[in-house]
Order: structure tokens, then sequence, then C-alpha cells
């Protein structure tokens, strides 16, 4: 199940993300730059581990979705600072950065933080945070999209904006017709 | 934005939800001089996918700002009552976060007194409120059929097309034939087309607590008529009491959030701010003359708090079922409203969002990666549910008191809500869960939750606590909403209705605001 720009373009839509173009926004590793490819580079990788085996095209799909929330300063700062100290944590705890661990050690690392069962809250402990900003902003980008929804069942899944024709199906329609 | 009262005003409603909003709007477009003070604030349009983002995702807070010191209340009767989960203070009020089911009152309900001895009856009958269900339906764009055996008659068909059914109802409808239930569209006001400057219904499937896309009515709408009409609409303004002669209201008094108190005179004033703050302000303001409460000189005041009982039974089948698509149903069923099995209204709603959610559950799942995708796909595509509401007679015992012990943000009691569930409405929830069992088992699905008398809630449909009669010893408001006890207020909402039945109220409020409207362009 290859993920697309476009859908993350779709999952966009259901936050009410504007202007999405955005590459103006991503401006190196440089404290001014929205969201910087280092942050990019984690919550890639992080999308890699959270996602389904299955997600391909998770790199163009986790960039435009995270590069459309920008407009939302707070939340950018939130999103920015978890994945820095998930990656901080991960070069604390495993010598290396969390982009150069494979997808177990990722998936480890989270656990061993204890990100799986914590309560996300923006402004708790490292855990809360990380699954706030990290783990959940992924989860909800993928779920919330036609393209997630449709490996569980549902083209149109809670908070996405796909009209009031799929309720009455009896089943999913071919997304290429 | 201007606080300050304003001069020569001809009327003042007290509430910003659709009772107040509707009667300001016309009272406006009439040329009426209009303030509406709101205890609540304003919520911008333009942040509803904000809204949506913030309900979907644990770890956002609340999204209209229920609860806290300002709404403040206790809850001492034998079933705890949550007040604040579905009750917005704000401008637009609990329509911003509610269902959107619009139906009208069957004509029994009227006359629940005459026809079987209990309740009351209403002073006014379906023939008396027919033309402004007409009229409140254009005013919400109700999007209905005429498809149901079992409603009152109507001239005009709905305003907007119903909503078609969805693929579970086609499942339910299977069963429901061979029970002999029939079932029929849900009137909703909600777009199923562009109406009124909104879009139509663009499936968000988080009508309840928020609709990002407009389609859903809220009574914002009437409150932007009203304002372009030149009314006054001031936020964040709670009344404090309503300053009063002996049967004349001089001014309503209320807070801004500097602090200051100010006075709002008008010829005349409309209470307009549910089944709970009607009687609590009415009761803040007693004094000398009325030493029981402002207009309670039949002690009714607060008495016969009414709402309706959810009953509900749900469970898996070996088919998808597509549940969560939207967030409104479309179809449902009368059949056992009218009858005397039980005697009590109940009403069948088949619903479009039995289940969880996948994305509700990934985001509160302790797993991500495939093994949180298997958990999905377990969890998600087979559900069915069956709900209901049931009728709840008027009961004295059943009342809204101020609690001296407790004060809000503002130093006043607060109210108290003392709610149990009678005898004949438990016994109605039983028969409505043997149906609900039949149906399920009908089509071969599991019976895996029931909600039955011991388990069921309140739908967050406050009524019956500032009744409508025309006898002043036993009524607060006459026929015409005007209180009995004070020449120059009227109470509008489903404080006023004598029985509730089994219908969502809010149509049923809006027609009673577009009849006080008429009445009171011809009295100002």
């Amino acid at each position: 199940m290859d993920l697309s720009r476009r859908d993350a373009l779709a999952a966009l839509a259901a936050t009410g993300a504007v202007g999405v173009a955005g590459a103006t926004l991503v401006g190196g590793d440089s404290d001014d730059a929205a969201v910087s490819d280092d942050t990019l580079a984690v919550l890639v990788a992080a999308g890699e581990t959270v996602y389904p085996s299955e997600a391909t095209g998770v790199d163009a799909f986790v960039e435009t979705y995270v590069i459309g929330r920008v407009d939302d300063a707070d939340h950018r700062e939130g999103v920015r600072d978890a994945a820095a100290a998930l990656d901080a944590t991960a070069r604390d705890w495993r010598d290396a950065p969390f982009t150069e661990l494979d997808r177990d050690a990722r998936d480890q690392l989270l656990r061993d933080l204890g990100v799986h069962t914590a309560d996300p809250a923006p402004d708790g402990t490292l855990s809360n945070r990380i699954r706030f900003f990290v783990v959940n902003e992924l989860l909800y980008a993928f779920y919330a999209s036609p393209t997630g929804g449709r490996l569980v069942g549902i083209e149109n899944p809670t908070g996405h904006p796909g009209g009031t024709e799929s309720y009455q199906r009896a089943r999913m329609e071919d997304p290429d017709g | 934005m201007a606080r300050e009262p304003v001069p020569d005003a001809d009327v003042c409603i007290v509430g910003a939800g659709p009772a107040g909003a509707i009667v300001a709007a016309r009272l406006a477009e009439a040329g009426h001089e209009v303030v509406v003070l709101d205890a609540g604030p304003r919520f911008e349009v333009e942040d509803r996918t904000e809204q949506l983002d913030a309900h979907l995702r644990p770890g956002v807070d609340g999204l209209w700002g229920m609860g806290g010191e300002r709404d403040a209340y206790t809850s001492s009767g034998p079933k705890g009552y949550p007040l604040n989960a579905a009750r917005v203070k704000a401008v637009g009020g609990s329509t911003l976060h509610w269902q959107g089911m619009v139906m009208r009152l069957h004509e029994r309900d009227f006359e629940m007194q005459s026809r079987h001895g209990v309740g009351a009856d209403w002073p006014i009958d379906y023939a008396d409120l027919r033309p402004h269900y007409a009229e409140a339906e254009r005013e919400l764009g109700v999007a209905g059929a005429d498809d149901n055996p079992f409603a009152p008659p109507r001239e005009k068909p709905h305003p907007l097309p119903a909503f078609p059914p969805s693929h579970s109802d086609a499942i339910f409808a299977e069963a429901c034939e061979s029970l002999g239930l029939p079932t029929h569209s849900v009137p909703n006001a909600r777009n199923s087309e562009p109406y009124d400057g909104a879009s139509a219904c663009a499936g968000y499937g988080t009508c309840q607590p928020v609709c990002p896309s407009g389609a859903k009515y809220t009574a914002e709408r009437h409150v932007a008529r009203a304002e372009a009409a030149g009314a006054h609409v001031v936020d964040r303004a709670p009344v404090q009491r309503l300053d009063h002669s002996e049967e004349r209201v001089n001014a309503a008094v209320y807070a801004t959030p500097d602090g200051t108190e100010h006075r709002q005179e008008a010829r005349a004033v409309v209470l307009a701010c549910g089944g709970v703050e009607n009687v609590r302000l009415l009761l803040l303001s007693a004094s000398d003359d009325h030493p029981d409460g402002l207009a309670n000189g039949s002690g009714a005041v607060g008495r016969y708090f009414m709402d309706h009982c959810f009953a509900g039974a749900g469970g898996r089948i070996d088919r998808p079922t597509r549940q969560n698509h939207v967030g409104f149903n479309t179809t449902e069923s009368h059949a056992l409203y009218d009858g005397d099995d039980p005697l009590p209204g109940v009403k069948l709603e088949f619903l479009n969002y039995a289940g969880p959610s996948p994305v509700v559950e990934a985001l509160d799942a302790d797993d991500w990666g495939d093994s949180l995708l298997a958990d999905l796909r377990d969890s998600y595509g087979t559900h069915l549910g069956v709900g209901a509401l049931v009728e709840q007679f008027p009961r004295d015992e059943n009342r809204i008191t101020l609690d001296h012990t407790t004060t809000d943000d503002h130093g006043n009691p607060v109210p108290d809500v003392r709610w149990s569930v009678g005898p004949e409405t438990r016994a109605a929830i039983e028969r409505v869960n043997e149906v609900q069992r039949a149906i399920l088992t009908e089509l071969d699905a599991s019976v895996d939750w029931v909600v039955g008398p011991d388990a069921t809630g309140p739908a967050f449909h406050h009524m019956g606590t500032t009744r409508m009669g025309t006898d002043p010893s036993e009524s607060v408001v006459g026929p015409d909403c005007r209180a009995h006890d004070c020449d120059n207020l009227w109470i509008v909402g489903s404080s006023v209705f004598p029985t509730g039945g089994a219908m969502n109220p809010t149509l049923t409020i809006a027609a009673l605001s577009c009849r006080l409207a008429a009445r009171l362009d011809g009295w100002l």
C-alpha cells in the first residue's frame, strides 16, 4: 500500500491546514526553519515504525503532512522538541541517532520509553509528549486518511470529509474505479 | 465589544441558543430593538476543524468550555445527572454540540392526561403548533421525507430531501419488516444540499460534538441574522437576576468579564437559557413580592424536570455493516410510539456509528505497527447498534432547586438537579430492550451490550421545569409562554413543555419560538 503526498493532503484536510505546498517552510537545519530536516527525518523514521509494514512511501506522506501543519506555531514547537528528545534518547541509550536504528530497535526504544502505554499529553512527561506529538500525530494522519482507513475497511474514516456516499454502500469502492 | 446596556430596548432575551436566537432574529427583522445576553463566549466558525482535531485526539481539552466554576452544579437525586456533558453555555447554545435530530411531537404528546390519565395536557394542541412546526423546519433547514406512517399530519415537504438510508439501515430493515416494525427516515437539521448559505454535509463523521463543514444547524445562524438586522448580542454576560416590581421585570442585571454589573432595561424580557438556568434565574430573583422566586406563585418553577432516557442494544454480525462513515442516523422507527405497550413514548434509532471508529481506537491503543492494524481490522466492520429514546412522565420530585452550600464563579448558588427514573419508564426501557434483542436475534447478530433501566442515562433534553398551562396555581407560563405572575416576562424553550414525549425537543423549541416571536411582535 503506497502512501503519497496526495494522501497526506487528504489527511490535512481533516485538520483544516491550508497552503500545504509548503516546500519553502522546510529550511534545512537552521533554527529559523519551520520544520528542520532533522525533525522530518526523525518523524519519517517514527512513521516507518508505527505504520503497518505494508505502508510504503512513508517519507513523502509524513513530510507533506508535517509541513502542512506548520501554521500552528505551538504545535510545531511541540513536534520539534519531542522529535529532538526522542533522537537524543536514542543517542544516549543506543549510541546512535534514532534514524539509524533499524525498525525493531526503534520500536523497542519507544516501548522502553513507555510510549505505548503513555497517555498523550502535550505538557506531560517525555513519554507523554512523544506519544502526543510523534506517535499520535503520525497515527492520526494515517488512520484519519482514506488510505489508512482503507487498510482497516473504511474509506471515509472519522475526521475525513469524505462526503455522504460511502455510508450508503455495501462495500468499499475501488479507489482506482 | 460594547457590553453596555442598550437604551430604549424593546426586548431583552436571556440566552443565545436556538430558543432565544430565533426570537431575536425574527423580532430584529421586524424592526424591534433587540438585546441578547449570553453567559458564554462566541466560538469562531474558522476554528471548527481545530476543534475536530481536539475532539479526536486524546490529550486535548474539551471543545466548548463546559464545566468548571461557571457551570458548577450538584446532583442530589437517586440517579446522578451529568449536567455539563452536553449543555453548552455559548453563543449558539447546545446546538454547537448537538446531534441535530428534529422531529415533531405526535398528537398524543399534547394530550397524555386526557388520553391516558398520565402526565399533563398541554394547553395547546398539535393543530395549534402545526404551522409553526413548518416554519421551524424552514428555519433549521430540515432534511426529511414524508415516509413516516406514524408521524402527525403535515402539509408541505421538508425544505431539504432526506439523507438516504445507510447500508446498515438496509440490514435492519429486513429484520424490522419480519418483526412488523416499519422503519423510515430521520429528519435531520443538517444540510443534505447547500441551504441558507451553508454547505451540504461533508461527512466528517463528528456531528456530535462538532461539525467543521457548517452543514449541521447551529443557532449561530439565527444570531448572525439577528445581528444583521441590528440586534445587540453580548457574550460572556451572565444574567445574575431579574430586577422587578410586583408584576413587571424592570431590568436584567448582568455581569461582564471585567467584573462590572449592568442593568439592561427592556419593555419585554424573554428567558431562553434552558431548562436548568431558566429556573435558577427565576429562583435567584426572589423578592418580597415573589418570595419563592419570580413567577413562582404556583410553586412549579423547577418541578417536573424531565429528560429522555436512553435504551439500547448492540452486537456483531457476520457481514460488513459500514459504520462510522457519518456521525448521524438516517433511519428510525416510531412504530412503538403511540400505543400502550409501553405507554411512555419510545423512538427507536438505528445507529450509523455502532462500534469503535478505527482512528479513535488507534489513538488510544497501546500498540502500533502491524499488530495495531490487526487489532483494528478485528474490531471494525461488523458492529450493529439500535438505540431508543424513552419518555419520562412529569414527576414533581424531579426538580431543579438552588444549592445554597455551593456557589458559582459569581458567588451565586448553583443549581441542584434531582433526577430519577420512574417505574413506568423503567418498565418501558425493559420492553424496548426486548424489542432490540429481538431485532438483533432476527439478524443472527450477537448481543454484546444492552443499556437497560439500571444503566440508562439522559439524552440531555432538559424539559418541564417552567411548565405551560392555563391554571396559574399549577403552571408557570400560559399558553402564550407569558409568565402568569409577570406581565412582561416570557419563557421559551423546552422548560415550558408540560410533557416531553420521546422526540428530540429542538424542533418543538424552534416552533414555540416562531410562535412566540409572532405574538411578541404584536404585543410590542
